[in-house]
């Protein structure tokens, strides 16, 4: 067991350098960025030069980079994530309304792809080589072959067309006054459109992935063993087959994890979702650096925590990792 | 001939077929990519037709003439003006840009109009954008992919051959970038450059960030490879003939990299080439009245054309076969045999 913890600590100090790693090349790279916040207010003729240079000083943008960095690295570890200058507050209470709604979207999704993909890809490992996997296959392949952004327009399209689906947005106009069964009625309602072409997105990788892993647990000579001691068809697949297949597939739930704030960007713009998408895409173009520095810094430690945490799983389901 | 091989020549010169169609775009579209016809703003799709309202046949296919209809609000055949299809029809358009043919392979003589695919809000024919567009999305992910490419393999060779501290950097370097969400590397970077610039520069532009943003995972694939390649057999005879690095690298090593940059290369394109979609769709990339299949789906979002013109979705439908090539190619490369 002790070697187990020097494994947690040595990954977990590893996780922390690289997101201390990521926060300084992030900031680095928007000081880099020509023009700030205020550079279109140079263009208005009634403003003068010193007003804008008064507005940066206060806003923290004049200094050393070394110091605003300090500064921003101060504010991080508050939690308050910077200061916005186009919402004129920290950046911390929209991050977080901005963070849940995106987590409520792929959460969603990515569990309902799983869900689907698993007995999917079970099945097709089952079939190889019969038409019906090969169909399956195919279905699935054609999916791969829509971008998001079609897939998503061609929803959006329905739901234009029909009217069964909102447009666009997280809830219905007098959402308040609603009870609370009908408010997650009425969310779910809003969510099944982008959900759906997230999942939709999702699937091939992952059907692929579990039916190779199966794949793998079914030429194995222990599933052999345990059809010849007559264990039941679906207990011998679930109980059995499914367990041994799923060391390789914890990399890849890790990168499911990973991206659960980052695998919706377009989606989320496109169908309206007011999550994590439109709020990056509109601070990019406003230049409001503190926004874009903390989408990016959240995103990227969900992806180094996902990362870590299918290494951990890893370690812990797999026995042969511990030696080396 | 293997099946596996029948597949990646059926795959090529699917691919071969598409590129040349869309590389040609000034010959084969009908109209030069800024041509507007103020009278048909969002006309339909337009049939060809071989036999004309008295049921007779023409050898010749032929277009009936557009005209707006007021019941729906849009546009009906009017049977009585006929236009037929010609070939290596002779066109003057002021719009000509350098790309274009002073013949195009078909069209009809004006003021017929043939949009094979309907037309814009500036009643732009959407099957001639689409062949022009198509030279900005996949010359950017071609471009983007070379240069991926390029550096994956000098990294990649760089680290795997001659390990020790450089190795160490540029993988930690690499984990650095993996670290960070793909797309939004790429907005951030696209941001981080000035967002008023010409086409060329537009264009340029996001082939070097799409490319320069993607090198991380060929370099690792490469470095495997390169390692794989160092303790070898026929490297350590080579090296004890006494054969310098240049020398190894670029006889021993190098081939033994080039299968995975081919299949990397199948790869990376169409991903790449959404790469481009994506950007261009978000107002990042190229800009008007220069097509390509990112700002021309920009204009399909709108409400009003969900609702009411369909066909501007055609761009998108466009990346469906080419995407459906390269990965056909790239399942094809990656189960052949010698690599």
């Amino acid at each position: 067991m002790r070697s187990g913890m020097r494994y947690l600590a040595r990954r977990l100090a590893h996780g922390i350098l690289l997101v201390a790693a990521v926060s300084v090349l992030s900031f680095v790279f928007a000081k880099l960025a020509p023009g700030d916040f205020y550079s279109d207010l140079q263009a208005d003729p009634r403003i003068s030069r010193s007003t804008i240079e008064d507005l940066r000083a206060r806003a923290g943008l004049r200094g050393s980079w070394p110091a605003q960095y300090a500064a921003w690295a101060t504010s991080l570890a508050r939690g308050d994530f910077g200061y916005s200058l186009a919402y004129q507050g920290p950046v911390a209470p929209i991050l977080w309304e901005r963070a849940r709604a995106t987590l409520l979207l792929t959460g969603t999704a990515t569990f309902a792809a799983w869900l689907l993909a698993l007995p999917l890809g079970v099945w097709n490992a089952v079939q190889r080589g019969t038409w019906k996997d090969a169909a399956a296959r195919t279905s699935l392949a054609v999916l791969v072959f829509l971008p998001d952004v079609l897939l998503a327009l061609l929803f959006l399209m329905l739901a234009v067309r029909t009217g069964w689906f909102p447009t666009g947005g997280m809830r219905s106009a007098g959402f308040e006054s609603l009870s609370a069964a009908r408010q997650a009625a009425d969310v779910g309602w809003h969510l099944a459109l982008p959900a759906a072409v997230l999942v939709l997105g999702m699937l091939p990788v992952l059907v692929r992935h579990v039916r190779s892993a199966m794949a793998g647990a079914l030429d194995a000579p222990f599933a052999l063993a345990a059809r010849a001691h007559g264990i039941p068809r679906r207990r011998r697949l679930f109980r059995h087959l499914l367990p041994a297949a799923v060391n390789s597939l914890i990399p890849l739930a890790g990168l499911s994890l990973g991206t659960l704030l980052s695998a919706s960007l377009l989606v989320e713009i496109v169908m309206g979702w007011p999550g994590l998408g439109p709020l990056f895409l509109d601070a990019v173009m406003a230049r409001d650096g503190a926004v874009v520095l903390a989408v990016v810094m959240l995103s990227a430690v969900f992806l180094v925590v996902g990362n870590l945490l299918a290494d951990l799983l890893l370690y812990a389901a797999d026995p042969r990792i511990r030696v080396q | 001939m293997t099946a596996h091989s029948m597949r990646l020549r059926l795959s090529l010169c699917f691919l071969a077929l598409l590129h040349t169609a869309v590389l040609l775009a000034g010959f084969v579209a009908p109209y030069p990519y800024a041509e507007q016809h103020r009278d048909y703003p969002y006309a339909p799709p337009i049939r060809p037709h071989w036999f004309d309202a008295r049921g007779r046949f023409h050898a010749r296919p032929f277009v009936y003439a557009l005209v707006p209809d007021a019941a729906s609000g849009g546009y009906r055949e009017d049977p009585s003006q006929i236009y037929p299809v010609r070939f290596l029809i002779r066109q003057a358009s002021s719009e000509a840009a350098w790309q274009d043919f002073p013949r195009r392979l078909f069209g009809v003589e004006r003021p017929g109009v043939l949009f094979l695919l309907g037309s814009d809000g500036y009643g732009r024919d959407v099957f001639s954008r689409l062949l022009y567009g198509g030279q900005i999305s996949l010359a950017t992910g071609i471009l983007a992919a070379a240069l991926s490419l390029l550096l994956g393999l000098g990294i990649g060779t760089a680290a795997g051959f001659f390990g020790g501290w450089p190795d160490a950097l540029l993988m930690r370097g690499g984990e650095l970038v993996m670290a960070l969400p793909w797309l939004y590397l790429l907005l951030a970077v696209r941001a981080l450059l000035p967002l008023h610039i010409s086409t060329v520069e537009a264009f340029l532009l996001l082939a070097a960030i799409i490319g320069g943003v993607g090198w991380v995972r060929p370099s690792r694939l490469v470095r495997g490879v390169v390692l794989a390649a160092r303790e070898s057999g026929f490297v350590q005879a080579a090296r004890g003939f006494g054969a310098g690095d240049g020398y190894l690298v670029r006889r021993h090593v190098l081939p033994a990299a080039l299968p995975v940059v081919w299949t990397q290369a199948s790869v990376l394109i169409p991903q790449y080439i959404l790469a481009e979609v994506a950007l261009s769709f978000l107002g990042l990339g190229v800009g008007e009245p220069v097509p390509s299949w990112g700002n021309m789906l920009a204009e399909a979002r709108q409400y009003h054309a969900l609702l009411n013109y369909p066909w501007l979705l055609a761009p998108g439908l466009a990346a469906v076969p080419i995407l459906l090539g390269y990965l056909t190619l790239a399942d094809a490369l990656s189960e052949a045999p010698d690599s």
